[in-house]
């Protein structure tokens, strides 16, 4: 190669090295290959070299001109990656700020509770029924076999409303959620299961007392349903809610004006530290029966041809339990803290095959 | 109900431990409270006997003492107290005892110098009493080496049950003795009282007005008796169940109240104007009652009055100017029978808890009202002297005997046990049913005396309205199916209930039905809604006090508890907001003022069952979370229209038919609420800021916006299966304007008026600005709305998209009186 195209070849690959951005770099490249450029003033000026010279010469320049595309190319691909590098350093940001606020919100225990139990007993069968707060003295009491001198009525605490002209007796907040068995016999059509959740209400505040708590109802009447389908159908819930297959369960006489017989459910569990299953104490957590022919009576179910079960359980008391819950109070105070963390995330609800 | 072990043995011949006789007793239903064994603690503790008490040779204050604890040998004891000596007989702690009245566990010392194997003990060092001016000084006829407790009487441990309200015959020793010989836990001893003779003829007589009330009444004089305290075996008794000694005469009442669950009244015949005693109404007699309180007795209260006026609560309480002390020589003893429901009644009526009045509501063996007068006499004579009179009455034994049948399947039918025929007529048997006829399916008993809750002639209490066939037919089959339920109960309940197999239930198929119905899953998913959107869900009392709720409306007096439990939860809440208010105050008081909450739960209108709604409610209370992207700012009344919003989307609710009016309720801020509206008539939600009066109110210093979705008027979703979906092939097109409208325009009439501008073309409208300031004339806003026109059939022409814009400007400015920017 003559001297002027090797100096041309190392002018420009100065060139391109002193080049630090896109604007100089493109300024080099027009200035060698750009209409002006110096080599395509080389290659215009090779029609006026000898013809026995031309051949030679025309190969040398297309050598250069490849050199150079390539070069500039290669300076141009350094120039933009550089470029792309400083940018970025430029553009980082600090990740340990904290994200848009989004606050979460959840539910709360007595509901989570309340919908794992309607998981469990529907699984055996069972619709939720639901019935009003303030009931009417016959069907919280009359209906259920408590008349006005019972002294069954004395344990109730029961709150009274003002009287209703022209009922005898005034409107009561209920204080269990029995009534709505009652509802349920006059309205639905046997055979049928239900499961009632509620507010219950009953005179007595203290640590271990709140006037407002929730019951859960059961109900199921048939032909043939015994105090075996009881027994059965509590012991399933009782483990399947509490996650403990082995959890001892003791059914002990009792006595309810709307059941018979009557059975009180105690659980096992040690006093000592709280903890369910083992232990040797026993917790009275429930109380149930077989529906009082009186009960079916009232409602115009001749119990000849129809009987079944009744029990009802407190839903803090089960609440308090299964999550080791110390307190009663707290559950109705709303402090946001208790409830934070207490509470339960709303996109996980109680689902069987996700396991309650 | 309390008795000592030692008082049981009485009735029930048996070689039970007190384990095994608790563990029953919870079994069969007379369900365990606790034991009080006082003996437990003092097991250790020997009488002993001081050989010698000599002056420490150390120690001014001391004494070295040498004790015989009955073991043989003499033990070394270092005594501080002041009163002991030579010759004394004391009570004996060895090492290794724990000593309860000052918590130490007793070890050999030495004490300067002499060794001290042992303790005597004071009365306050074992935990019986505060007497602690020395060691206990015990007679010298205690003999040495005998457990203390079992010298003195303690080693008898203290049962307590609970009797549920159907047992009135397990409130009595004798009762639940019969229960536990029936379950297995030793024999029934025999009882029959031998008759007391009739010396002479009653001074005093009884005469009934109402048989009803009051069917068999006994009494009987005994005249010479000399009053006073009890032995010590009867006051040992009634102080271990918890009652005072009176008196002897007073005394031998209570016990057979507790011994036989026979109350009985002892009235100082020589205190009562007789010759006669009558059971008659109250005529608003007032008299003073042996709790010293003064009653007026109403003409719904049976009382016992002589000559002078009323002098006794029949059934409930006697009267304190006819009551026996020390001075009465003379004692008429009243033995009777009461409605069980008038004495319930006059009971609460008075607010009076006596034991008498908890036998008599519960019903007491109308039969043994003979022995339980001749049992008393004899004691009254035992332990006071004197004779007895001829025993008078009015009325006679009560028909009480009935039948009751069990067919043996009904054992397994209902109870789900099969139990042999034989152990279950043996059951009843030991129960005191004697049986009548019996064949191979069924046997027929009669019912004893003191079982008055078994096949009991009470009435039904129907349904109001219920179909008199219907009616009937119920009422039959519970005459023919209670009785028999009532000995199913008795033969599962000796039989234990743990020995019925469960059964577990059978369900139609194998995946299950839904447990919800459409409402209540509505009322679920309501709830899941407003936790995702960052509330958190509160469960609030439905009580509140009457001056809080009037905050959010004149409160009801309808709703207004006649007996709330503290004057601030009288008065049932109009709306959960009213209690979510306070939530959200209670939370700012602990330092949390900025909290979301809600709650799913009834408001009150009225008592009848559809006047009581279930609302979804919420509150949101201060500013917003403090954010280095997103500045802070005051909750507003969109905030709570988006939360209420939210829920009604998630309901399914068409939201683009949805119309806000501003006419929400009076608690929340005129100018900033709405009512969220289905059509006309129906009110879907209400939200707004809350009215500065109802935040003063609350003393709250932070702003609340409140939301109420009310989930009963929300029309019941449809089952329909979804059309097919709407998606055009041409590329939409997206045109902004900005009108400016008097400030008094709504949104929603600017979006409105350009949506109807051109259905077929406009997919949708945004609001994306509004207004307010100096770049515009006062009184005015802006609002620029974003509106997509969708091309379904071709692309639009530049002509097309300006006709299009021209309409929408044309309608905007025609329904609004507005102009284009």
């Amino acid at each position: 190669m003559s001297d002027d195209l090797d100096a041309l070849k190392s002018r420009t690959e100065a060139d391109l090295a002193a080049a630090t951005d896109l604007r100089a770099w493109d300024a080099v490249r027009v200035a060698v290959l750009g209409k002006s450029g110096s080599l395509t003033a080389l290659l215009k000026e090779l029609g006026k070299v000898a013809p026995e010279e031309r051949r030679e010469r025309g190969a040398a320049l297309n050598r250069l001109k490849d050199s150079l595309n390539a070069a500039i190319e290669a300076r141009r691909t350094a120039l933009e990656t550089a470029a792309l590098e400083a940018r970025l350093a430029a553009e980082r940001m600090d990740v340990t700020l904290p994200p848009r606020p989004h606050p979460a919100g959840l539910i709360h225990p007595i509901s989570r509770t309340i919908e794992e139990m309607a998981a469990i007993f529907g699984a055996m069968g069972f619709e939720v029924a639901e019935g009003p707060d303030v009931e009417s003295d016959w069907h919280n009491f009359g209906a259920l076999n408590i008349p006005a001198h019972h002294p069954a009525r004395a344990d109730h605490d029961t709150f009274y409303l003002p009287p209703v002209a022209g009922q005898s007796m005034p409107p009561v907040l209920r204080t269990h959620t029995s009534p709505v068995q009652v509802r349920t016999m006059l309205e639905r059509s046997l055979p049928f299961r239900v499961v009632v959740p509620g507010r219950t209400y009953r005179a007595d505040h203290d640590a271990t007392h709140s006037p407002m708590f929730h019951q859960i109802e059961g109900l199921a009447l048939g032909r043939d349903i015994t105090l075996g389908h009881l027994k059965g159908c509590l012991i399933d819930f009782l483990r399947t809610f509490f996650g403990i297959s082995t959890l001892p369960v003791r059914f002990r006489s009792s006595y309810f004006p709307f059941t018979e017989p009557s059975m009180e459910v105690d659980i096992g569990w040690n006093r000592k530290t709280g903890e369910l299953g083992g232990g040797g104490d026993w917790l009275e957590i429930l109380g149930s029966g077989m529906v009082h022919p009186k009960v079916l009576a009232n409602a115009g179910i001749d119990p000849r041809e129809w009987q079944g079960f009744a029990f009802g359980m407190g839903v803090e008391r089960v609440t308090m339990l299964k999550h080791g819950i110390p307190d009663l109070r707290p559950f109705y105070e709303s402090d946001i803290r208790w409830l934070r963390h207490y509470g339960f995330n709303p996109l996980a609800p109680a689902m069987l095959h996700e396991g309650v | 109900m309390k008795f000592p072990l030692s008082w049981l043995r009485d009735h029930l011949d048996t070689s039970a431990s007190l384990p095994e006789i608790t563990d029953a007793l919870t079994r069969i239903g007379l369900e365990l409270e606790g034991v009080q064994d006082r003996g437990a603690a003092l097991a250790a503790f020997r009488i002993a006997h001081v050989v010698a008490a000599a002056q420490h040779p150390n120690a001014d204050r001391l004494r070295a003492c040498k004790v015989d604890t009955g073991d043989g040998a003499l033990v070394s004891v270092v005594c501080g107290a002041p009163n002991a000596r030579t010759g004394m007989k004391a009570v004996f702690a060895p090492p290794g005892a724990y000593i309860p009245g000052t918590g130490i566990t007793l070890k050999i010392g030495e004490i300067r110098g002499v060794q001290s194997a042992g303790m005597l003990l004071s009365a306050r060092e074992m935990g019986l009493g505060d007497d602690h001016d020395g060691i206990l000084d015990l007679p010298p006829d205690a003999p040495v080496g005998t457990p203390y407790v079992v010298w003195a009487g303690l080693d008898d441990p203290v049962i307590d049950i609970a009797v549920t309200p159907n047992r009135g015959d397990a409130l009595s020793v004798r009762g639940v003795a019969r229960d536990l010989a029936a379950a297995g836990i030793g024999t029934l001893k025999p009882w029959a009282p031998p008759p007391v003779p009739a010396i002479f003829p009653s001074p005093l007589h009884w005469s009934v007005i109402d048989d009803k009330t009051c069917p068999w009444v006994l009494g009987r004089t005994v005249r010479n008796v000399r009053n006073g305290p009890s032995p010590k075996w009867l006051s040992d008794r009634l102080t271990a169940i918890g009652l005072r000694p009176i008196n002897a005469l007073v005394d031998v009442t209570n016990f057979f109240t507790f011994d036989l669950g026979r109350p009985l009244h002892v009235f100082d015949a020589d205190k009562v104007s007789g010759p006669l005693l009558t059971l008659r109404p109250g005529a608003g007699e007032t008299f003073r009652a042996l709790n010293g309180k003064d009653y007026t007795v109403t003409p719904d209260d049976c009382a016992i009055a002589d000559a002078a006026g009323v002098q006794s609560l029949a059934g409930v309480m006697g009267g304190a100017a006819t009551g026996c002390d020390e001075t009465t020589t003379s004692v008429f003893i009243e033995c009777a029978l009461f409605d069980p429901i008038r004495v319930a009644l006059t009971g609460r009526r008075h607010q009076i808890a006596s034991d008498a009045r908890q036998r008599f509501e519960r019903g007491i063996d109308p039969a043994l009202l003979p022995d339980g007068l001749e049992a008393a006499t004899r004691m009254v004579i035992d332990l006071c002297g004197g004779e007895a009179s001829e025993i008078v009455a009015a009325g006679s034994e009560p028909g009480w005997q009935r039948a009751a049948t069990l067919r043996f399947g009904r054992l397994a039918g209902l109870g789900g046990l099969d139990v042999p025929a034989d152990e279950a007529v043996a059951s009843l048997e030991r129960l005191g049913f004697s049986v009548v006829s019996r064949d191979a399916t069924r046997v027929t008993v009669n019912v004893p005396s003191w079982r008055n809750d078994i096949a009991a002639r009470t009435d039904l209490d129907f349904a109001p309205g219920l179909d008199a066939e219907k009616a009937e037919a119920a009422a039959a089959g519970r005459a023919a199916i209670e009785p028999e339920a009532d000995l199913v109960e008795e033969v599962l309940r000796l039989k234990g209930l743990d020995n019925v197999p469960p059964v577990s239930m059978t369900v139609p198929g194998p995946v299950p039905l839904p447990t919800l119905s459409p409402r209540q899953t509505r009322t679920v998913l309501a709830r899941r809604t407003l936790a995702a959107q960052g509330l958190a869900e509160c469960v609030t009392f439905s009580f509140m006090a009457d001056k809080d709720a009037a905050l959010f409306g004149s409160p009801d007096p309808a709703l207004r508890l006649v007996n709330p439990i503290v004057a601030d939860l009288d008065q049932l809440r109009p709306t959960p907001v009213a209690t979510l208010a306070q939530a959200a105050k209670r939370n700012a008081a602990r330092g949390f003022a900025d909290v979301s909450l809600f709650e799913v739960g009834p408001a009150f209108r009225g008592v009848a069952p559809e006047t009581q709604p279930i609302v979804a409610a919420g509150i949101r209370a201060g500013a917003t979370p403090r954010n280095w992207l997103a500045p802070t700012r005051p909750v507003d009344a969109l905030d709570a229209k988006a939360d209420a919003f939210a829920v009604l989307s998630a309901l399914g609710v068409p939201m683009e038919a949805l119309t806000i009016t501003t006419d929400a309720p009076g608690f929340y801020h005129p100018g900033q609420s709405g009512v969220v509206r289905q059509g006309p008539k129906t009110a879907l939600a209400t939200f707004g800021a809350l009215h500065p009066n109802v935040l003063a109110g609350l003393n709250a210093a932070v702003p609340m916006v409140a939301f109420e979705v009310f989930l009963d008027a929300i029309p019941d979703p449809k089952r329909r299966r979804k059309s097919v979906p709407d998606l055009p092939a041409f590329m939409p097109v997206r045109r902004d304007f900005a009108f400016v409208v008097d400030r008094a325009v709504t949104a929603e009439a600017v979006l409105k008026a350009a949506r109807g501008a051109e259905r077929q073309l406009i997919a949708s409208v945004a609001l994306f600005d509004a207004y307010e300031g100096d770049k515009i004339d006062a009184g005015k806003k802006s609002l620029a709305v974003e509106v997509m026109f969708q091309p379904r059939e071709r692309t639009l022409t530049d002509a097309e998209i300006e006709a299009a814009c021209a309409k929408v400007a044309s309608a905007v400015e025609k329904a609004t009186g507005g102009r284009l920017r």
